[in-house]
């Protein structure tokens, strides 16, 4: 499996007369064909950021990037007004966390779909229609063929969430993108949402990247996942390494205190603090004031991401790098 | 030297602290003719509930359920259609009980964290001391009571009594939301969605810390959540809602590790798995919770059930005890009419 | 914990409040903005120098107002003496303009004030309570809304007569309705917040909530709305004295003279002009100092 997506050294910054907010400080990751990369962080991470930046979605005015973002080799932060339009929608699509706004509400969610294949793919307007019947059907949409004349309005939050991953997929796009689709759903319905994204991401064999606050929705629909924290990825690894042995202290925390079956009568473990001011950049560990480890080196440079074994690569001092043949 | 004493306890360990009755509550849905359509949003059907002293209730369902709007109906900012309320004895809002401001002393609550839970235009400590102020606490004691309260949710008051709440993080301005609820010293706290907009670090500095108060103030809680891990983790008994009525009731051990209404099994089911080798395959119910505004006849939820019968459309299920828990199910009511009820 | 020399700045960092930022209450906020928006500032200078001016009149040394002669009728812009030149009755222009000033801006600025105070209690009082009060005060105020205010105003003005007084009272209750249904609007909006239902649930009384948690979030937005309308205030003023059922000759007043100058288009037409000029200069001066105000009041801080 080649690679789809490729972010080398991804730095996002915010300019404001008031201040500057330095929101992702350094990002690279693969992402490739077939698999699902989630991105797990709390409030000011970065994650909806990096993830909004590989569409280039913030206003150009006040947003100031460097790095790369190569999607099957083409550059995207370079990219022109023409061929980035080309990218979104077609080769890249994205679906957000609140479906109702991601929808016109005068048009009929028939009309918009069909719309989107008509002006990516040229196809006719029966075509179009048809291929719109066939996408809600594609998504467990019921009785899709009277739905297309529904209305964003008339539906259910969960039916409006399908609604918008049919339109994420109506051109075939080789990379989807999910900044926190399932947030705002009831938990019977979040299931369901997330049931379908994995399905349809083995059906059609695009690449996902999903990014997430909940541990327990990134544990079920990813093949590896990316803790980011103050505008880094601290620690990167498959998901069962992640869940069973994850190294950084961030992480650690993330899932000790993260609450679940079984901790009734326990206290829970929680990180002491809160997360950074992204105006300030640090001159260590962005996590050293919160972490129960830390040393002198922490705080005198940021530390590198190094690669443990396993793929797993994990961002901080105390971990020792793999050495040849010699587990960590 | 503080005039707002602590409440006692009058009734003894065995009275409910809390008992409702029959709470209806239906809101009008606006537009048509004269503002009315004639049709309401039925939030609350003939909900009883009772809270014993010193225990964490817990209430559980999803969006439409009417648990914000029990919360409502509690503390009496809602005015119920029909139902009654007794605290420790006393029949709430009746003329031989205590009145609805008395209950509001006893009974506080705690909101979501969100840009419209603190006046953005009053400093946190003038925040805090708006309730020990309008009870007719002085200036004096009330900036006292503001410092005791800061600390005991864990803010330095030299440095966020005079902060406002933009500047403040969302894990702090939500203990201040507690900071405020305690303030006039109740005995019954209701948390409407505390902790469910906060980041899940912060979320687990401040269940710790709802857990000490808890016992270092003696407070009853009524929990309300969509989150199922942390209801089971605070909770001593556990109510779960569907659309308006109560479908399930009983100990958290119960509920969670016997669950006998199909829709508590379905919600237990639909949390995400935390084991990347055991993957949730199937979904528990497909659909999405329905409109409150015309809900099913009979059984709520016979439209999600897949043990729906005949049975279900035409009666409502009472919610009848089954030794550990009280579930509203006509599987679980001998002679029924229900193909997997016992024969009575 | 393996803490070392670094100790003492973690632990500094963990006490530091997060997201501190330089702005401290709101309205200091809001005059910061102000201060850093340049057509604001120049709104307000020029309005501060039409207002002192107007003030100061008798202190300026300019010419009587009402000083008429019939030799020095129309007199064009820069004759000795005459800086504005003379009105059709030969009174100095540039007296009359700075004296017409102190009627246009107290006709412009009272009747709003007099609306703020009136429809901001019936408005924030509909708001708040809700219910059948809010519909008895909203739809009375929908019949009055219903009349294009020119028209209400023209009418009321015309029901009780021309004059001075007539006229602040019939602007005055033109302005009522539009100002009560902001403030409703708005109040409808604040009560719903959770900090509202929070201070009700403590038990306090109606009239301390709303002293407290609801004008402090519903004054900004209607006053906003109020230096709007003086704009519109002084235009109508200057309209209902042009045709006659405002203020009495001789009085100076900007509309008053635009009707008085209308024959002297054909003569002098930057004469006959300027009263018009001044009513555009201040009311579009209000209009840009209400459109600062508001984006100034806008972010969410």
């Amino acid at each position: 499996m080649s690679d789809l997506l490729q972010v080398r050294d991804l730095h996002v910054t915010f300019v404001t007369p008031d201040r500057t907010v330095n929101a992702v400080n350094g990002v690279s990751f693969d992402v490739r064909r077939g698999e699902t990369l989630g991105i797990l962080g709390e409030s000011g991470s970065g994650k909806s950021v990096t993830l909004r930046s590989i569409l280039r979605l913030h206003p150009e005015r006040r947003t100031r990037w460097s790095g790369s973002i190569k999607l099957e080799g083409d550059e995207i932060l370079t990219m022109g007004r023409s061929a980035l339009s080309d990218l979104r929608g077609q080769r890249v699509a994205m679906i957000f966390q609140e479906p109702a706004t991601a929808f016109d509400p005068v048009f009929t969610i028939g009309h918009q779909i069909a719309e989107t294949v008509r002006r990516h793919t040229g196809k006719g307007e029966a075509d179009s229609w048809s291929r719109a019947r066939d996408l809600l059907e594609m998504v467990r949409i019921p009785s899709p063929a009277q739905r297309l004349r529904a209305y964003p309005h008339e539906m259910s939050g969960g039916m409006r969430q399908r609604a918008m991953i049919a339109l994420a997929l109506s051109c075939n796009p080789s990379l989807l993108l999910a900044d926190e689709p399932t947030t705002a759903l009831d938990a019977t319905v979040q299931i369901q949402v997330l049931l379908l994204i994995r399905e349809l991401q083995r059906e059609l064999d695009v690449g996902v990247i999903f990014v997430t606050h909940d541990i327990g929705v990134a544990v079920e629909v990813s093949d590896r996942i990316g803790v980011m924290y103050a505008g880094k990825i601290v620690e990167l690894a498959p998901v069962e390494q992640m869940v069973d042995a994850p190294r950084h202290p961030y992480s650690r925390g993330l899932l000790a205190s993260t609450v679940h079956d079984g901790m009734r009568g326990q206290r829970l473990e929680a990180i002491p603090g809160a997360p950074p001011d992204l105006a300030e950049v640090p001159t260590g560990c962005s996590f050293a004031p919160r972490c129960g480890f830390v040393q002198a080196s922490c705080v005198a440079r940021p530390p590198e991401l190094r690669e443990m074994g396993g793929s797993h690569l994990v961002r901080c001092v105390l971990v020792e790098p793999l050495k040849e043949g010699v587990a960590a | 030297m503080d005039s707002l004493l602590p409440l006692e306890d009058r009734g003894g360990p065995a009275q409910p602290l809390l008992l409702a009755s029959g709470l209806r509550k239906h809101f009008p849905v606006p537009g048509g003719l004269l503002g009315r359509s004639g049709k309401v949003v039925r939030a609350v059907d003939d909900l009883s509930l009772s809270v014993a002293k010193g225990e964490t209730l817990g209430v559980v369902g999803e969006s439409g359920c009417g648990k914000s709007t029990v919360a409502r109906l509690l503390i009496r900012l809602i005015k119920p259609d029909r139902g009654t309320m007794v605290l420790d004895g006393d029949p709430v809002d009746e003329p031989h009980g205590i009145t609805v401001n008395e209950l509001r002393r006893q009974v506080q609550m705690v909101f979501q964290d969100s840009y419209a839970s603190l006046n953005p235009r009053l400093t946190i400590g003038e925040t805090l001391a708006f309730a020990p102020k309008a009870h007719g606490l002085p200036a004096a004691e009330a900036r006292a009571r503001v410092r005791d309260l800061l600390d005991k949710v864990g803010l330095d008051p030299i440095n966020y009594a005079e902060r406002y709440p933009h500047e403040l993080s969302g894990g702090q301005r939500q203990r201040v939301n507690i900071a405020r609820a305690l303030a006039l010293r109740p005995r019954l706290v209701i948390l409407d969605e505390a902790v469910s907009a906060l980041d899940k670090s912060v979320e687990a500095q401040v269940l710790n810390m709802l857990v000490d108060l808890k016992t270092e103030l003696g407070l009853t809680y009524i929990f309300i959540s969509h989150d199922l891990n942390v209801v089971q983790y605070l909770s001593d008994r556990v109510l779960v809602m569907y659309l308006g009525k109560i479908v399930e009731l009983g100990s958290v051990e119960a509920i969670y590790g016997n669950p006998q209404h199909p829709y508590t099994r379905a919600l237990l089911s639909a949390r995400p798995s935390m084991d990347p080798r055991r993957r949730t395959k199937e979904a528990p119910i497909q659909g999405d919770p329905p409109n409150p505004i015309d809900p099913p006849s009979g059984c709520r939820f016979r439209t999600r059930c897949p043990f729906a019968e005949d049975v279900c459309a035409r009666f409502e299920p009472p919610l009848a005890d089954t030794g550990a828990q009280a579930v509203a199910c006509h599987m679980r009511v001998a002679g029924s009419g229900h193909s997997k009820a016992a024969t009575s | 914990m393996a803490v070392q020399s670094p100790a003492v700045d973690i632990a500094a960092a963990l006490v530091r409040p997060t997201a501190a930022s330089a702005s401290r209450g709101y309205w200091p906020s809001v005059g910061r903005r102000l201060r850093r928006d340049p057509v604001t500032l120049l709104c307000v200078g020029v309005l501060l120098l039409v207002v002192l001016a107007s003030v100061a009149a008798p202190l300026l040394g300019l010419a009587d107002p009402y000083k008429t002669s019939m030799l020095r009728r129309l007199y064009p812009l820069g004759s000795p003496n005459h800086l504005l030149g003379t009105d059709e009755l030969g009174r100095d222009m540039f007296a009359r303009l700075i004296y017409g000033g102190r009627l246009s801006l107290f006709m412009g600025v009272t009747p709003v004030v007099c609306a703020l105070l009136v429809g901001g209690m019936l408005g924030i009082t509909a708001g708040f309570v809700g219910g059948k009060v809010n519909m008895a005060i909203m739809r009375v105020m929908d019949v009055f809304y219903a009349f294009p205010s020119v028209l209400l105003a023209i009418s009321l003005s015309g029901a009780m007569g021309a004059g001075t007084e007539n006229t602040l009272l019939s602007l005055t209750l033109v302005f009522i309705p539009p100002i009560c249904r902001v403030s409703e609007s708005v109040t409808t909006q604040v009560r719903g917040f959770d900090f509202v239902d929070a201070a009700r649930a403590s038990g306090a009384s109606a009239l301390t909530i709303v002293r407290v948690h609801v004008l402090g979030n519903v004054l900004g937005p209607i006053l906003v709305y109020a230096t709007s309308l003086i704009s519109v205030a002084i235009i109508l003023a200057a309209g209902l004295s042009f045709l006659g059922l405002g203020v009495k000759p001789p009085e100076p007043e900007w509309g008053l003279m635009l009707n008085t100058l209308r024959q002297a288009i054909y003569v002098n037409p930057v004469l006959a002009a300027l009263p018009g000029v001044m009513i555009f200069i201040t009311s579009i001066c209000f209009n840009l100092m209400s459109d600062g105000l508001r984006a100034a009041m806008d972010v969410k801080a």
